[in-house]
C-alpha cells in the first residue's frame, strides 16, 4: 500500500479551476518533486493535502487512512482532521516560525500541546517535559543549529530560520514531510544549506514531497518528479524520464525555459 | 492672593484627593470591563456569520459616532424615563454604576477596532503554521497569535486609555464627583471656600501626573515586547 495516495483531486477558486483532477501515489521512503512554472496548482495542491484549503472532490489517503473524501463517504470530525494533519507536516515557504518564541520553543510548542491532551501528562509532567526537550533538541541539532537554541527568528538568517522550521516539522513525526517552495524566499548561498538538510533527511529514509524551482536539486535527490501545467500532471515518472526524456511538449518548454 | 493659596491648599488638596480617588475608580473600572469586553466584540464584527458582523458592527458604529456624554446621560435617566423607577441605584453609587455602564460600553467600543487590527495584522501564516502543527483554534489564538497582537496594539492602547484618563472627567455631566466636579465646587462653595477658581485649574495637575506615570509604563512594556519582530 502506498503511503501517499492521492485520487482525482479537483479545486476550484472562484469560477477558476486550479486543480482539474490530480492522482498520484508515493511509497513508503520516496523523495517527490513536483514542478512546473507559477500557477500550475503545485502549492494548492500541497495545501489541499495539508488541510489549509479543502478540494471540491476526490481524495487523500496517507498511511490507510483517508484524510479527504470529497465525495462524502467518510465524513470526519474537527478533532479526527485535527489529528489526520499530524500525519504530514509542512514547510513554508516564508517559515512561518512563531516569532516571539526561541528556536527551543518554537520546536517545543506544538509537541507540548498535544502531550497536555493525554491523560497522564499531569502525573508525569517533569519527565514528560524533559523528553520534549529532548527531542526538540536532537531534531535542532538534525539541522546543525545546536548553537543557536536560544536565539529569537528575528536574530537568524533566512536559511537558519527556515532549518529551525524543518526541524518544527520534524519534531512531530509526520509519516510524510512536505516542502513548499522552500528555497524561494532565500538567497543562493542560503539555499545551499537548506537544500543540504533536505539531502541528509533523504538519507535517513524519510518520504517527502518537495514543491521547488530548484531543477538541478529535483534531479538529483527525487525518486520521483510530477511535472505540472495547468492544473494537471502533464508528466511524472523517475528524474531520468522527467528531465532527460520527456514526453510532453509542455515540459520540454518549461525545462527549455529554465535553462534559458 | 498668594497667601490665599497657602491657606487654602490644604483643604482644597484633601478635597481634590477625594474627587481624584473617584475618578480613578471610574478609570481602573471602564479598563477592566472594557479590555475584555471588547475583545468579544472585535471576535463579533469578525464573525463570519453576516448578521452578526453587521449588528456588532451597527452597534460599534452607534457607539463611536456619537458624543460619550449623550451616551452617559442616555444611560442614566433614559431607564427611568422608561420604566419610571431608578434602575441604578440612588446618589453617588448609582451615579457610578451608571457611568461605569457608558464608560465600559463606549471604550469596549474603540478597543474592539484596535484589537481587530491587531488580530488581522498578525500575517495569516502565523495561523496556518499553527493549524499544520495541530494547534486547536483556541491554542493557535492564546498561544501563538495573541502575544503578537498585544505587541502590535500598544502603541494604539496607551493612546486610548490616555484619553480616557481625561474622558472620566465627563461624569461630571450627571455630579458624579470626580476631580472636576470637586474642583468645580470651589467657584461656588465648598469646605467653606468660595469664589475661587484656581481649584479647578489645579485639577490638571493631576491628569498630567498620571498620564505622566502611564506614558512611563506603556513605554516599559513597548521596550518589553522588543525582543521580538512582528
Amino acid at each position: 500500500m502506498s503511503i501517499l495516495e492521492v485520487n482525482n483531486l479537483k479545486k476550484r477558486f472562484g469560477g477558476t479551476p486550479v486543480l482539474k483532477g490530480i492522482s498520484f501515489t508515493l511509497e513508503k521512503g520516496e523523495v517527490l518533486s513536483i514542478i512546473g512554472s507559477s500557477g500550475s496548482g503545485k502549492t494548492t495542491l500541497l495545501r489541499c493535502i495539508n488541510s489549509l484549503e479543502t478540494a471540491d472532490s476526490g481524495s487523500i489517503t496517507v498511511d490507510g487512512s483517508v484524510i479527504f473524501d470529497g465525495n462524502g463517504k467518510t465524513v470526519l470530525t474537527k478533532e479526527q482532521k485535527r489529528q489526520n494533519q499530524l500525519n504530514v507536516g509542512l514547510v513554508f515557504q516564508q517559515f512561518n516560525l512563531f516569532p516571539q518564541y526561541s528556536v527551543l520553543r518554537n520546536v517545543t510548542l506544538a509537541m507540548e500541546m498535544q502531550a497536555k491532551k493525554k491523560a497522564d501528562f499531569k502525573q508525569n509532567k517533569k519527565k514528560i517535559l524533559a523528553d520534549i526537550d529532548e527531542k526538540a533538541k536532537m531534531y535542532i541539532d538534525r539541522v546543525n543549529l545546536s548553537d543557536r537554541i536560544n536565539a529569537f527568528p528575528c536574530e537568524l538568517s533566512g536559511g537558519q530560520q527556515q532549518r529551525v522550521a524543518i526541524a518544527r516539522a520534524l519534531a512531530l513525526e509526520p509519516k510524510i514531510l512536505f516542502f513548499d517552495e522552500p528555497t524561494s524566499a532565500l538567497d543562493p548561498e542560503l539555499t545551499a544549506e537548506v537544500l543540504k538538510v533536505i539531502r541528509s533527511l533523504k538519507d535517513t529514509g524519510r518520504t517527502m514531497v518537495i514543491v521547488t524551482h530548484e531543477m538541478g536539486f529535483a534531479q538529483n535527490v527525487s525518486d520521483k518528479v510530477i511535472f505540472m501545467a495547468d492544473g494537471v500532471i502533464e508528466e511524472q515518472g523517475t528524474p531520468a524520464d522527467v528531465f532527460d526524456n520527456p514526453h510532453s511538449e509542455k515540459t520540454r518548454a518549461f525545462l527549455l525555459k529554465d535553462i534559458g | 492672593m498668594f497667601a490665599n493659596f497657602v491657606e487654602q491648599f490644604p483643604t482644597v488638596f484633601n478635597a481634590l484627593n477625594l474627587g481624584f480617588i473617584q475618578t480613578l475608580k471610574l478609570f481602573f473600572v471602564t479598563l477592566v470591563g472594557a479590555i475584555p469586553l471588547g475583545l468579544v466584540i472585535s471576535f463579533g464584527s469578525m464573525s463570519r456569520f453576516k448578521p452578526l458582523s453587521a449588528l456588532v458592527k451597527t452597534i460599534v458604529w452607534i457607539v463611536r459616532g456619537s458624543p460619550l456624554m449623550i451616551q452617559i446621560l442616555i444611560i442614566y435617566y433614559f431607564p427611568g424615563l422608561m420604566l419610571e423607577k431608578n434602575i441604578w441605584g440612588t446618589g453617588e453609587g448609582g451615579r457610578f454604576i451608571a457611568c461605569s455602564a457608558a464608560f465600559i460600553v463606549n471604550y469596549a467600543c474603540y478597543f474592539s477596532e484596535i484589537y481587530r487590527g491587531g488580530i488581522q495584522g498578525v500575517p495569516k501564516g502565523q495561523q496556518e503554521a499553527g493549524q499544520v502543527l495541530g494547534l486547536t483554534k483556541s491554542e493557535t489564538f492564546f498561544k501563538v497569535t495573541l502575544l503578537q497582537m498585544i505587541k502590535r496594539i500598544v502603541p494604539p492602547m496607551s493612546n486610548e486609555i490616555i484619553t480616557l484618563v481625561k474622558d472620566t472627567s465627563l461624569s461630571r455631566i450627571i455630579a458624579l464627583q470626580e476631580i472636576i466636579w470637586a474642583g468645580a465646587a470651589f467657584m461656588k462653595s465648598s469646605h467653606g471656600i468660595s469664589g475661587e477658581m484656581w481649584p479647578l485649574f489645579f485639577t490638571a495637575v493631576y491628569y498630567l501626573v498620571f498620564n505622566g506615570v502611564l506614558t512611563v509604563l506603556f513605554g516599559r512594556l513597548e521596550k518589553k515586547l522588543d525582543y521580538f519582530k512582528v
